[in-house]
């Protein structure tokens, strides 16, 4: 079993991954070199599947600069001008793709009031995991999401600056419970590495990039460029809520999975926390976050509607693979836990 | 309901529960199961 509380003698930084085609090997070639050093043309990016494997992992890549980097590689190639410029490619590249398939989404309120719909008859991820789901499925879907949630909170920090008034008050007073209210046991990333320990899995962050699929990756990929862009903040609020506002019911279904598997305490605390916790926060997001924002910043009210949409979309479709895999009884992930 | 924490609330047994929580969600409407604690029982439910 793994260490339950990473120790100072493991590294802040994760491993490079391995790469998923000519774009992310060129970025992994690029970062092992000095900074300044070749990296990927921009054109080579047009080309690229927005959802695919190699260009989810190339923006994967450059998007981790920013949150606890790679071991061994130079942390200026943050803010290497080349690199951003590839980046700056393969971000263009993942928004119009989501902006075509979310086009015609409907209005701010309208699609908040959809997700505060419960289906009676729902067959997502989380539903089946409560009826069906296996402790072998309870450890993959463990793994994939880990690549967000042991950096629980992180992507949506950066929105901070670039709110203010009632909207930022109620955003951080939110993020505040993210991090654990003050206390580093309490912080949701330490919980769910205390999730993954378990169901025995490595809680080391980053191990498990190279076992998460495309879907996943786009997920996460989506947070960090709606977080990192101050003109998608808006996106990144819309994002937010839509996290919140889902997250409390879906919590509630896992939790009983953990339960009936008999996957452990902390396995079962992880989401019995979130039920309560995102009660809260989805009515704080609404009323606050998002109304304040909407009364500081009408104009971003579109903005707001696609990030739900895009979120929603994105969501489904991991899903979706998820399902499909277990369904005909085979692995979601690209590598054995 | 929303209402400022930390809170204390007794139940109808006499026993008493505590969230310190920033902000602490009520239910009001007596379905949560995480009772006194909203949980989101509260929505609308529908057939899709
Ligand atoms: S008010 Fe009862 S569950 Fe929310
Ligand atoms: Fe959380
Ligand atoms: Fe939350």
């Amino acid at each position: 079993m793994p260490d339950r509380i990473p120790g100072p003698e493991t590294s802040p930084e994760g491993e490079l991954p391995g790469a998923r085609g000519e774009l992310s090997q060129g970025v992994l070639d690029a970062l092992r070199g000095p900074t300044g050093g070749p990296a990927p043309q921009p054109r080579e990016a047009r080309d690229a599947d927005p959802f695919g494997d190699d260009l989810q992992l190339a923006l994967y890549l450059c998007y981790e600069l920013h949150y606890r980097g790679f071991r061994g590689i130079d942390a200026a190639w943050e803010w290497d001008p080349g690199l951003l410029g590839l980046r700056a490619a393969l971000e263009r590249r993942f928004l119009e793709a989501l902006r075509e398939r979310t086009a015609g989404h409907l209005d701010v309120h309208d699609a908040l009031d959809e997700l505060l719909v419960e289906p009676v008859d729902g067959t997502g991820v989380s539903y089946f995991l409560k009826d069906e789901g296996q402790l072998w499925q309870l450890r993959e879907y463990a793994a994939q999401r880990s690549l967000y949630h042991l950096k629980e909170a992180d992507p949506h920090a950066w929105v901070i600056p670039r709110l203010r008034g009632r909207a930022k008050a109620a955003f951080v007073a939110v993020e505040f419970d993210e991090f654990g209210g003050g206390r580093a046991e309490r912080v949701h990333a330490r919980l769910f590495a205390d999730l993954m320990a378990d169901l025995g899995l490595d809680t080391t962050y980053g191990r498990y990039v190279d076992a998460a699929s495309a879907e996943m990756l786009a997920v996460v990929n989506l947070m960090s460029l709606l977080g990192l862009h101050r003109a998608h903040r808006g996106a990144l609020v819309g994002h937010f809520a839509t996290v919140e506002v889902t997250s409390s019911p879906g919590s509630r279904r896992l939790a009983e999975a953990m339960r009936r598997t008999g996957a452990g305490p902390a396995a079962e605390h992880f989401y019995a926390e979130h039920v309560t916790a995102d009660a809260v926060h989805e009515q704080i997001v609404r009323r606050d976050v998002i109304g304040g924002l909407l009364a500081d910043e009408p104009s971003l009210a579109p903005d707001i509607a696609f990030g739900i949409a895009a979120t929603t979309w994105l969501e489904d479709r991991l899903g979706d693979r998820l399902l499909a895999a277990w369904r005909s009884g085979s692995t979601s992930l690209r590598a054995q836990l | 309901m929303l209402v400022e924490g930390p809170v204390e609330v007794v139940l109808e047994d006499g026993s008493t529960v505590r969230s310190d929580r920033f902000t602490v969600a009520l239910c009001t409407c007596r379905r949560s199961r995480t009772y006194p604690w909203c949980d989101t029982s509260h929505r609308r439910r529908s057939r899709r």
